[in-house]
C-alpha cells in the first residue's frame, strides 16, 4: 500500500488571475485592464452603477474572449448595499481568485473646500466605501486563504497638496487601509496589492489642463494586470517613473512644501 | 466608479485641447475646434447633442480623412474613439453589431482568430467604424463586393432632433442611404451590424506583374478580375513615357498550418524636412520600388496585414510630408475615357511633382451603396502630392479640369480643396441628402462645397 505523494505547497495553488471580481467596471482604468484579461480568457465579475454601461461591457468582453461575463448593477458608495453585493458575488462567482477596486471620485478640489457634502462624498467613495468593501471580500478570502485583492489609490495620496489634498487624502487613507490589510492578510497567504497611478487620460482627467500629456490607460492597464498576475509588487507605481517622482516629492521639506501651489 | 458622472455633470467649461490633436491625415488644412466632447458611453451622446453651445458638431474618429472631411474649424468635435464595444456577435449569420468607435484593427484582432474577416477593408486598418460608414470606402475587391457600406444591414444613429434612430435598407431606407457615405453629417452612429466574411485564415496568396502601360494594366485588370477577389496597381507616375507600375492580385489562402506574426514597424517621430521628398529622391525611390517588386514577379504567399496595409508598418508616416503636410488626389475617370487618365497622368509628369504612391484600380459596376457614394464605374487613381501652396493647388486644378470634363469625380474623404462645382458635378445627388443633414452637424469640407451654392 502507498501513500499519496505529499504535493510541494506551491504547486497546489490554482493558476492566479483566473476569476476576477472588478467593484466599478466603468471606470477608465477597469475598461483596459477588463480588455487585458478578457484576452486572457478570465472569467469576470463585473459591479458597477449602470446596468446599461455593464450590458455593452458584458458583449464586448465577453466578445474579446473572456470565459464568463456576470455583471451586477450596484453603487459601491452606498455601504448599505455592500453586504447584499457581497452575498450575491459570493452565491454567483465563488472561488473567485482576485478582487480588483477600480472605482474613484475626483471632484474639483475648490467644490470639496466649500461644500462639506462634497468634502465628505469624495471621503466616502474614495476612502470609507471603499474600506468598507474591502473588509468583506478580505474575511472571505483570509479563510479561504488563497487570493489577491488590489485596489487602485493614487499617487496624489502619497503628500498633501494643496490643489487636490481631499481626493489626495482619501486616496492616501486608502493606500495606508490596504497596508494595514496587507499585514493581517499576510499569515493566510492572501495578497493585497496597492495600485498607485500618476495622471492618466480617462474620463475622469479630461477636464484637467495638460489631459493630453498623462499616461495612456492601455499601458497603465498592462502594468497592473502584470502585478495581478505575479500577485506582486505589494505597491505599484504605474508609470514606473512615479514611483522616483515620489520618492523626490516626498522628500522635500514641509517649510518649502507648504509654499508650493501644485 | 463616480468619476465618470463627477467628471461629466460638472458644469466646467469645455477644455480647448491642443488643436494639433484634431488634424487629418494629410495634415492640410490645419483647424482649430473650440469644443472636443470625449464621450465614454454611447448614453452620454444625447446629453452632448442637446447640450452643446458650439455652432455645430462633427463626429472624429481615428483621422485617417486626408482632407478637412473630418474638421470642423471653429466649432465641435464628438471624439468617438471611446465608443469602441462590441455588442455581439452571431457566429452563425457572421453578423457583428458594434459602436462606431470601434477600429477596423480591433475588428480582426478579434475576429481573424475565428475566421472570419472584414467584407471590405481601405488602405488602412486604422479607421473606425463610423469612418468606413460615414465614407463609404472601398477596397480591393470593389469588383466583387462594392464598397463597405454595401455590407451593413443596420444602423443606428443618434440625432439632435429625432434621438436615437434605426435605419436599414427596410427601414427608412433614405436615411441608411443618406448615412452611409454620409461624411457623418446625419449624427453620430451609435452602433451599426456588419456582414462579416469567413476567411480560411491570415494569409493571402499574391501574384505581382509588372506592367509598363496603361493598356497592359487595363488587360490586366480585366483578365484578373474574375480570378482574383483583390486586385490593384501601384503606379510610377514619374517614369517618362509609358506609366509602369506593379499589378498586385489576390486570393484568400487555404493555408492555415503557417504560424502568423502581427508585423509591427517603426513610427517616424516628427514632421521631416520639406526638401526630404524631391523630384529626385522620390523617382529613385519609384525606380527602386519598380525593380523590386519587379524581380519579384510571380506567386508567393503573403499575410493580411502586408498586403492590405504595407504602410501601416510605419505608423505616422503621414510625417513624411513635412511640417505642410500633403494633399490625395483621388479620383475615377469613366472607364470609356481611358484617354483622360493619360491626359491626367500626362500633366502630372510635365509638373515633375508626383509621389511614390500612386495607386490605380478598377471599380466594379456594384450600383452605389449611399447617396453621396465616390466609388462608381471606371478607373480610380490615388496620388499624393507634399503641399507646396500655390504651385500644387494649382496643378490639382488642372486635373480637376480632365476630372470634371470626362465626367468623373473626386473622393471627398481626401479632399481639401475642391470646388463647389466639380463636388455638384461629381455628386448631382446632394441636394436630396441635404434633407438627412443632423441640424447640428455641419464639417469643413461641406461648409466649404456648399455653402456658396
Amino acid at each position: 500500500m502507498t501513500m499519496p505523494q505529499p504535493t510541494h505547497p506551491t504547486a497546489k495553488q490554482p493558476p492566479a488571475l483566473q476569476r476576477v471580481v472588478v467593484l466599478g467596471a466603468t471606470s477608465g482604468i477597469a475598461l483596459e485592464v477588463q480588455r487585458q484579461l478578457a484576452q486572457r480568457g478570465c472569467e469576470l465579475f463585473l459591479v458597477a452603477r449602470s446596468p446599461q454601461r455593464l450590458a455593452a461591457l458584458q458583449s464586448d468582453l465577453f466578445a474579446r474572449g473572456a470565459k464568463q461575463v456576470l455583471t451586477c448593477a450596484a453603487d459601491l458608495a452606498s455601504i448599505s448595499q455592500h453586504s447584499a453585493l457581497f452575498d450575491h458575488v459570493r452565491r454567483q462567482f465563488p472561488g473567485y481568485d482576485t478582487v480588483l477596486l477600480t472605482y474613484g471620485s475626483m471632484q474639483d478640489q475648490k467644490h470639496s473646500q466649500a461644500s462639506l457634502d462634497i468634502l465628505l462624498d469624495e471621503l466616502n467613495v474614495n476612502f470609507v466605501s471603499a474600506s468598507a468593501i474591502l473588509t468583506l471580500f478580505a474575511a472571505d478570502l483570509e479563510q479561504r486563504r488563497t487570493g489577491c485583492i488590489a485596489a487602485i489609490t493614487s499617487v496624489a495620496g502619497d503628500r498633501g497638496r494643496r490643489s487636490n489634498y481631499v481626493y489626495g487624502s482619501a486616496k492616501g487613507a486608502l493606500s495606508l487601509f490596504l497596508q494595514g490589510l496587507r499585514s493581517r492578510l499576510h499569515p493566510a497567504g492572501v495578497k493585497v496589492i496597492t495600485i498607485k497611478p500618476g495622471p492618466v487620460q480617462t474620463p475622469m482627467t479630461d477636464h484637467l489642463p495638460n489631459a493630453a500629456r498623462f499616461a495612456d490607460p492601455e499601458l497603465v492597464a498592462c502594468d497592473i494586470v502584470r502585478a495581478l498576475e505575479r500577485r506582486s509588487p505589494d505597491v505599484l507605481y504605474t508609470p514606473k517613473i512615479w514611483r522616483y517622482v515620489m520618492t523626490a516629492v516626498e522628500h522635500i521639506p514641509e517649510t518649502i512644501f507648504k509654499r508650493l501651489s501644485f | 466608479m463616480s468619476g465618470q458622472s463627477a467628471a461629466s455633470s460638472k458644469k466646467q467649461p469645455a477644455p480647448a485641447p491642443p488643436t494639433g490633436k484634431y488634424l487629418s491625415w494629410g495634415r492640410y488644412p490645419t483647424a482649430a475646434h473650440v469644443h472636443v466632447q470625449e464621450p465614454a458611453w454611447s448614453d452620454q451622446v444625447p446629453a452632448i447633442l442637446k447640450a452643446s453651445s458650439a455652432a455645430s458638431l462633427l463626429p472624429y474618429g481615428l483621422g485617417r480623412s486626408y482632407g478637412d472631411s473630418c474638421l470642423n474649424a471653429g466649432r465641435g468635435l464628438i471624439d468617438c474613439r471611446r465608443l469602441n464595444r462590441i455588442l455581439g456577435f452571431d457566429a452563425s449569420t457572421g453578423i457583428l453589431r458594434c459602436e462606431s468607435g470601434v477600429s477596423f484593427a480591433d475588428i480582426i484582432e478579434v475576429f481573424l482568430p475565428k475566421g472570419w474577416f472584414l467584407p471590405v477593408t481601405p488602405g488602412t486598418q486604422f479607421v473606425t467604424v463610423g469612418g468606413a460608414i460615414a465614407n463609404d470606402v472601398h477596397g480591393k475587391n470593389h469588383h466583387c463586393a462594392g464598397t463597405f457600406g454595401s455590407h451593413v444591414h443596420q444602423i443606428a444613429v443618434h440625432r439632435s432632433d429625432h434621438g436615437l434612430v434605426t435605419c436599414s435598407p427596410g427601414e427608412d431606407p433614405q436615411m441608411f442611404r443618406a448615412t452611409i457615405g454620409g461624411l457623418g453629417l446625419t449624427g453620430v452612429i451609435a452602433w451599426a451590424d456588419i456582414q462579416l466574411r469567413h476567411v480560411p485564415g491570415p494569409w493571402i496568396d499574391v501574384e505581382l506583374v509588372p506592367f509598363q502601360s496603361l493598356n497592359t494594366f487595363l488587360d490586366l485588370s480585366r483578365e484578373s478580375d474574375g480570378r482574383f477577389e483583390y486586385t490593384v496597381a501601384w503606379l510610377d507616375c514619374l517614369s517618362e513615357n509609358n506609366p509602369r507600375g506593379i499589378f498586385f492580385r489576390g486570393n484568400h489562402s487555404a493555408e492555415t498550418a503557417k504560424k502568423f506574426r502581427p508585423h509591427h514597424g517603426p513610427k517616424l517621430p516628427f514632421a521631416l524636412p520639406q526638401a526630404f521628398l524631391n523630384r529626385y529622391t522620390v523617382k529613385a525611390f519609384n525606380t527602386a520600388y519598380y525593380h523590386a517588386h519587379a524581380a519579384k514577379e510571380g506567386s508567393s504567399l503573403v499575410a493580411y496585414d502586408s498586403f492590405f496595409y504595407p504602410l501601416d508598418s510605419i505608423r505616422q508616416w503621414n510625417l513624411l510630408y513635412g511640417k505642410q503636410g500633403f494633399l490625395q488626389y483621388q479620383c475615377v475617370i469613366p472607364e470609356t475615357n481611358v484617354s483622360a487618365l493619360e491626359e491626367l497622368l500626362a500633366r502630372i509628369a510635365r509638373s515633375g511633382m508626383g509621389s511614390f504612391l500612386g495607386v490605380l484600380k478598377q471599380f466594379g459596376d456594384a450600383p452605389p451603396a449611399g447617396m453621396l457614394s465616390f466609388p462608381r464605374p471606371g478607373l480610380t487613381l490615388a496620388l499624393d502630392f507634399a503641399m507646396r501652396g500655390e504651385r500644387t493647388l494649382a496643378l490639382m486644378r488642372q486635373l480637376d479640369e480632365v476630372v470634371q470634363q470626362s465626367g468623373g469625380a473626386l473622393y471627398p474623404a481626401k479632399d481639401a480643396r475642391m470646388s463647389p462645382a466639380l463636388f455638384g458635378a461629381s455628386f448631382p445627388h446632394w441636394r436630396s441628402f441635404v434633407q438627412h443633414i443632423d441640424p447640428k452637424m455641419s464639417s469643413s469640407f461641406w461648409r466649404r462645397v456648399t455653402e456658396a451654392q
